[in-house]
């Protein structure tokens, strides 16, 4: 089974390369972008077929490893 | 006083930070990162700078799941003294040893400058050689060295004394111009400069150096 997991800096951590991109768009004539955030996506190939069993085991990894939970959200889709 | 300097793929201050502890009279070790257990009877654990693993992933984070630093976690919970110093200091917060987390610097710029520090706290084996409130000079060298954490974490280590060191021309947007900070028991010191750069007189000068020689000078006598 696939596993994607989303990761994103919480709301209120400032993202100074989401900031560096946002400019960068500005100065390239895309006007209107009011923000930028920038994330991480992680693909993994488990062993696993029981969807339940790996959503359990991939939320351990973001808790343990994947994400920050101090200043990074996850979101993880199987499929 | 005998000392552990734990070494990872990437790290690259390791020497650096021996020599500092040797020339204040530590008996220095080396520990390899896939060890799974640290050398008996030791008073510091030295986590250095460097890139441990490259930074992948998040600065520090691989490097805080690696077998040795169990070890490391352990020997802090026993109330060893431990000391993280940049590349050091990331991967004590990624361990949970310190709160809050270290962010990419607010100008995206990697930094590589000496700069001047205030001593907040005397009150611990680290910075007990400096007087509060004084100005020492230390190079910092990083890319991610923004302190971050929730309002409420930061008033917390500000009541509880736990700053150990701020910056007075904050160069990378650290909240509350944090530079280094202590755990809750003052035996845990992270801090992004460099003291292990600043220790001898070819080094350009010795500001750093108090912080070995308290540091020997406490925990021989522990």
């Amino acid at each position: 089974m696939k596993a994607r997991v989303h990761v994103m800096l919480k709301n209120g951590v400032l993202d100074p390369q989401g900031e560096a991109v946002r400019h960068a768009l500005g100065s390239m004539g895309f006007d209107g972008v009011n923000g930028v955030r920038q994330g991480k996506v992680i693909e993994l190939d488990l062993a696993e077929t029981d969807e339940a069993e790996a959503r359990k085991t991939v939320t351990d990894m973001c808790e343990k490893l994947l994400a920050n939970t101090v200043i990074e959200s996850y979101s993880v889709e199987l499929g | 006083m005998k000392a552990a300097v734990i070494v990872f793929p990437g790290s690259n201050c390791d020497r650096d930070l021996a020599v500092a502890l040797e020339r204040a009279g530590a008996d220095v070790t080396m520990v390899w990162h896939k060890d799974t257990e640290l050398p008996g009877g030791m008073d510091l654990i030295g986590v250095p700078g460097g890139f441990s693993f490259g930074d992948y992933l998040r600065c520090g984070a691989i490097a805080a799941n690696s077998p040795i630093c169990r070890s490391v976690i352990s020997h802090a919970e026993k109330g060893g003294y431990v000391l993280g110093v940049c590349n050091g200091f990331q991967v004590l917060t990624e361990t949970g040893l310190l709160p809050g987390v270290l962010l990419r610097n607010s100008g995206l710029k990697y930094i590589c400058k000496p700069v001047s520090l205030t001593v907040k706290t005397a009150d611990s084996a680290f910075t007990q050689g400096y007087a509060a409130g004084s100005h020492i000079t230390i190079p910092i060298a990083h890319h991610d060295g923004n302190y971050f954490a929730d309002e409420a974490t930061l008033d917390r280590l500000e009541g509880e004394d736990r700053v150990a060191f701020t910056y007075d021309d904050n160069p990378n947007g650290s909240a509350r111009d944090i530079a280094g900070i202590l755990s809750e028991n003052r035996r845990v010191l992270g801090m992004m400069p460099h003291p292990e750069r600043m220790a001898e007189p070819t080094h350009g000068g010795t500001d750093g150096a108090a912080m070995f020689t308290s540091l020997v000078g406490q925990l021989a006598d522990a």
